[in-house]
């Protein structure tokens, strides 16, 4: 400090001992707080495995479910299965947003003209969240083909397809309906007020906001999806599921079951952690 | 003919009159600015103008259009129109060039060269050419507020109508926006705007209305208003604002 009160300019920047000081307990405490967690995992999982291997029924299970002969007899098949079921995923994907998005939109029209559309997207986003999905693939899958309309597809996969876009459109509708919601009333205003109509306020500014904030729950739903994208083999298409069925049935041994398992997971982990990773970045955006 | 004409204007919410009989003309050029206490209504009556709210009862003439008509085009009236708000007014998703040519290019269908071609001088004339690529978060609040401004005057519109869009700015980010107002008001532009900073209204406005429980109560120069209010409330209102040194 100078004689007249003034306060000196700081120059550069030296850390001072005080903040070495602190730096080290931070890496020291960080350390420590590690290992904690290392040697507590590793202690977790053997007692786990010391409570499974040490069961009675374990020998049997360890055969049926843990063979790894017949493992690597089912992986091929089960593995070609596992293809079909992400292409059913890939193609139900987009499809399922298109519709969520429209009957949300739908949901949103104001103008009494609307008023049949408002309540169709109303009584399907009602019937379809309310119907269970399995139900939906059954009554898809056997009842459009019995109509026998002209056109009506009646490969499985498709109609698998389509149950689920139905089903998790629903789903969907609803959470785009609340990002919309979720968008400040004065953005309505700011954009009414420079001329732009209903339409165009909800495509350049409402639809464009909601969206940014629903992808951690839609990204949600697609990993329910993925999976659920082996209830379609209730109705037949020889996806993951049904083909180590299959395997299941000839040999008497589920170890098939836990191949498909694998592979699910394989699939919905890195998903999984890309939705962490993007909730976890509009977090810390809002934070700021 | 007048520019804007009121009359006879009422509104309520929830059988609660807001708005009692407004009865007000704007001249062009004209500065009018609207004071009172919060929850006089002077916002109602800006959003009854830009028909953001329907009114319950009257009229209101734009260059002798009456638009409080049922069948008036809305959205053709606001193109008429800039309004800017107290806050939350740009799109966040939006960098400032965007959000200030997404009216002229979609609405009154300028070509995208030529909207931004007019938004960048806008942005050079209020000194905020360096930011047209930021968005609004990286913005400070005076500067979003004036990006505000221009994208309200980037239709050029024939009205403005400014509402309190100053209140929610730290003290020295004030002055910048005040001088953007300032400026327009030299460009010739009308404007009906509400407004806390009593020195800035005495200084700016041609015509000072106070507002009471919804009823204009008091119209006329500043010099009026301010020096030799002819109401009791009136002057209780300015008694108020001096008390808290807002004068
Ligand atoms: N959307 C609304 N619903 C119900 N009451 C409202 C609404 N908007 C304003 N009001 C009421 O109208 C009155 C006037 O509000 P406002 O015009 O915002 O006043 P000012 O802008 O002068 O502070 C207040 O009593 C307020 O509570
Ligand atoms: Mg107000």
């Amino acid at each position: 400090m100078k004689s007249d009160g003034q306060m000196a300019i700081p120059t550069d920047w030296v850390k001072s001992e005080r903040q070495v000081e602190r730096e080290r307990l931070r890496k020291q405490r960080s350390r420590r707080s590690s290992s904690i967690a290392t040697v507590s995992t590793i202690l977790v999982i053997i007692l786990l495995f010391w409570v499974f291997t040490n069961s009675p029924g374990w020998p049997r299970v360890q055969e049926t479910f843990f063979n790894s002969e017949q493992f690597v007899n089912a992986l091929p098949e089960v593995l070609s299965g596992f293809l079909l079921n992400i292409k059913i995923f890939l193609i139900a994907e987009p499809l399922i947003l298109i519709v969520g998005l429209l009957v949300a939109l739908t949901r949103n029209l104001r103008a009494p003209v609307f008023f049949p559309l408002r309540a169709l997207a109303v009584a399907y986003t009602d019937i379809f969240r309310g119907v269970p999905t399995i139900l939906v693939i059954y009554l898809v899958g056997f009842g459009l083909p019995a109509l026998g309309l002209q056109g009506m597809p009646t490969d499985l996969a498709t109609l698998g397809v389509i149950a689920l876009t139905l089903s998790y459109g629903a789903y969907v509708a609803e959470v785009f309906r609340a990002g919309i919601e979720s968008v400040h009333p004065s953005q309505w205003a700011a954009a009414r007020s420079l001329g732009l109509s209903h339409g165009r306020t909800m495509r350049y500014v409402v639809v464009p906001q909601a969206v940014r904030r629903v992808v951690p729950p839609l990204l949600n739903d697609f990993v329910s999806l993925q999976k659920d994208t082996a209830l379609v083999a209730t109705i037949g298409p020889l996806d993951a599921l049904r083909q180590a069925q299959i395997h299941a049935a000839s040999t008497f041994n589920y170890t098939p079951y836990l191949a498909a398992a694998l592979l699910f997971i394989l699939l919905t982990i890195p998903m999984a952690r890309f939705t962490d990773y993007l909730a976890a970045r509009s977090q810390k955006r809002r934070g700021q | 003919m007048s520019l804007l004409t009121i009359e006879g204007l009422w509104k309520n919410y929830h059988g609660h009159n807001v708005l009692r009989g407004i009865d007000l003309t704007v001249e062009a050029h004209e500065v009018v600015c609207l004071i009172g206490a919060s929850g006089s209504g002077k916002s109602t009556l800006l959003r009854c103008v830009n028909l953001l709210e329907t009114a319950d009862d009257g009229t209101i003439h734009l260059d002798g259009e009456e638009i409080t008509d049922v069948r008036a085009d809305a959205d053709g009236v606001r193109k008429r129109m800039g309004i800017v708000f107290q806050a939350f007014n740009l799109f966040p998703h939006m960098t400032v060039l965007d959000n200030i040519t997404l009216a002229p290019r979609k609405v009154h269908k300028v070509g995208r060269e030529q909207a931004e071609a007019q938004a960048r001088d806008l942005l050079a004339r209020f000194g905020l050419a360096a930011k047209a690529g930021s968005y609004p978060d990286q913005l400070s609040g005076g500067q979003q507020q004036r990006a505000a401004i221009i994208r309200a005057m980037a239709t050029q519109p024939r009205l403005m109508l400014l509402d309190e869009v100053t209140s929610a700015l730290d003290p020295e980010l004030v002055t910048e926006v005040l001088g953007v107002i300032r400026e327009l008001k030299e460009g010739g532009m009308t404007m009906i705007l509400t407004t806390h900073e009593m020195g800035f209204c005495r200084e700016i406005a041609d015509t000072v209305c106070f507002l009471d429980g919804g009823v204009l109560l008091e119209r006329g120069t500043p010099e009026q208003i301010f020096s030799n209010p002819g109401r009791p409330r009136t002057r209780e209102f300015l008694q108020s604002v001096i008390d808290a040194r807002r004068l």
